[in-house]
């Protein structure tokens, strides 16, 4: 039996993990978001003279970021896949935990997106799509290098597995 | 009948621009007035309204004339457009249902509008409205034949009649289902509304007549349904004022849900819905857009059900069995009708709080399979499973199951729907 890890915390060997410059790119998106009103509104305070208002605030986004960013780590921890000879796997989330199983003959289309945090860390995300609407397998924070093999060996295997709807 | 035009290209049928022109008259008439009560002489009034007709007239006129189709080997084409020229190649072999659609004025004219159901189409069914009655059955029967790599010429194959709804109880259906019974008890409240306040009681009436105005488009829709079974595939047959008559070939069917409404159990009715594949993007102001799932049985008994479920997946339903008992403490409300169960046909899987719906799945038709855990289930050791299919609205959820088992059903699924899909 596949130990499909619903019942394990674990990725073993089997499964391929997400780049780990991931982690980089989801503390700057973070920093890029949160650090701008964070700083004006603590300027604005510390200028009023309200300077135990500022620390305070600057202290408390401090650590719901610190909190947030563990969270985004364990997340990312969680992220894998896995080529099997006929289906391609997925799995994500550390909250609600995801495994989604794709036949390589169902897929559609393959597409690869990266958007510009993505792309300035080398980064870039590919999408299955198949004739469901519900299915969801999209891999976040491939090397561009590893997400365009995947790509086309995905391209590849639908090609000759493609089965009729 | 149609007008040929050059080389196997056909026109639409002549009288279409005055059918498509008539729609135009009662928006006209709306606009007309508005414009009055904005005031303004009879003079005016009626420069617009024949000015909105005139112009109907002539855009419908055009329409027509720019429209033209014609079957090519395996595909169908239809050009039309006027300033944008749009051709659609529509590749048979790809056709997920046929319907022939007559409105009360069509019917009046003897002209029907076929709709091509397409897997994957974003521009809604092609349609070719309008065409005459016979042409467009005969058209079907050509469409259908080619669409099953038969010979063009292949005639109509005969039909057997398999179901046909009595309208005494499609009457009692609607009464008896959750918008019949909230439209008699609003009856009742506003009547008590009147006697007590009167002035109260026209906040009441819109939603009066929304509900009713639902009742009826079911009645329409529903009234005289008839179901057939024929070689190219299941003929379904209704409607009151506008008729429909759609054919679903065999192998389309991607899910099957039969539902039981609270008080229909007590009659121990149920209604019976299969989706084919789609996107599901109607446009806008189509009823298709409402009733996205059709109805193969509107209302019957569970054994018609079963039989007609039988005549569409011809094997026999898997047994099903129970999710586990702290299944409750997840889903309180849904799990008296829990259960789920699989074989290598097919998965079936049971659900819902007070209405309560069984849907099957062939696994040849499942596209990816999910699995999702919950922090409440992870802590309960529960999962729910997904079967996804290309259907626009039904798929099976094994809902809240063991999750050693659910592992377990992760291992044997994907293989089993490879089998499956491969048979």
């Amino acid at each position: 039996m596949i130990a499909l890890t619903m019942t394990t915390d674990a990725l073993d060997e089997n499964w391929r993990r997400i780049s780990d410059r991931v982690p980089h790119m989801r503390l700057t998106q973070l920093l890029a978001i949160a650090v701008p009103p964070v700083a004006a509104l603590a300027l604005v305070l510390g200028v009023s003279g309200a300077l135990l208002a500022a620390v305070v605030v600057v202290v408390a986004m401090g650590g719901s970021g610190g909190l947030t960013y563990a969270f985004l780590l364990a997340r990312y921890r969680a992220w894998g896949y896995r080529e099997r000879e006929d289906d391609l796997l997925v799995r994500r989330g550390c909250l609600i935990r995801r495994v989604s199983v794709v036949p390589y003959g169902r897929m559609q289309f393959v597409d690869v997106i990266a958007g510009p945090f993505e792309r300035s860390f080398g980064l870039a995300t590919v999408r299955l799509h198949t004739a469901a609407a519900a299915t969801d397998a999209r891999i976040p924070g491939l090397d561009q290098a590893e997400a365009t093999r995947l790509r086309d060996r995905l391209a590849a295997l639908g090609e000759a597995r493609a089965a009729g709807l | 009948m149609s007008v040929p035009a050059t080389d196997g290209w056909v026109r639409l049928h002549p009288l279409s621009p005055v059918l498509r022109g008539v729609r135009l008259v009662i928006p006209a008439i709306l606009v007309t007035a508005q414009a009055t009560a904005r005031g303004g002489s009879t003079g005016i009034r009626l420069a617009v309204f024949l000015g909105l007709v005139a112009f109907g007239a002539v855009a419908a006129m055009v329409s027509w004339l720019v429209t033209r189709w014609r079957v090519d080997g395996g595909t169908l084409r239809i050009e039309t457009g006027l300033v944008r020229r749009d051709s659609r190649q529509i590749p048979l072999s790809r056709l997920q249902a046929v319907d022939i659609v007559r409105p009360l004025l069509g019917r009046v004219l003897g002209l029907s509008e076929l709709r091509l159901r397409l897997a994957g189409s974003h521009h809604g069914d092609a349609r070719l409205a309008y065409l005459a009655e016979d042409g467009a059955e005969a058209l079907r029967a050509r469409l259908l034949a080619l669409a099953h790599g038969l010979a063009e010429e292949t005639p109509a194959p005969p039909e057997l009649p398999l179901f046909q709804l009595p309208t005494p109880r499609l009457l009692a259906s609607i009464a008896l289902s959750g918008l019949g019974l909230t439209a008699a008890a609003l009856v009742v409240v506003a009547v008590v509304v009147v006697t007590v306040s009167p002035p109260a009681a026209g906040a009441l009436l819109a939603p009066i007549v929304g509900f009713w105005m639902t009742g009826w488009r079911r009645l329409n829709s529903e009234f005289d349904f008839a179901v057939a079974e024929a070689p190219d595939g299941l003929r379904l047959k209704g409607g009151l004022l506008e008729t429909r008559a759609e054919t679903i070939p065999y192998g389309r069917v991607q899910a099957v849900r039969i539902t039981e409404p609270l008080v229909w159990r007590a009659a121990g009715w149920c209604r019976v819905e299969v989706d084919v594949a789609g996107q599901g993007h109607a446009r806008r102001g189509d009823q298709e857009g409402v009733r996205v799932t059709r109805a193969l049985m509107p209302v019957g008994s569970r054994e018609q059900a079963l039989a007609l479920v039988a005549r569409v997946m011809p094997w026999p339903l898997p047994a099903s069995t129970r999710p586990p008992r702290r299944a409750r403490l997840k889903s309180p409300l849904r799990y008296h009708f829990l259960a789920a169960g699989f074989d290598a046909r097919s998965a079936i899987t049971q659900g819902g709080r007070v209405c309560r719906a069984t849907v099957v799945v062939p696994l040849s038709k499942v596209q990816s399979i999910r699995c999702v855990q919950g922090p409440v289930q992870r802590h309960l050791r529960l999962t729910t499973l997904h079967l996804d299919t290309a259907g626009r609205n039904l798929h099976a959820v094994l809902r809240d199951r063991d999750a050693a088992e659910a592992d377990w059903m992760m291992g044997e699924l994907p293989d089993l729907c490879r089998a499956a899909r491969q048979r």
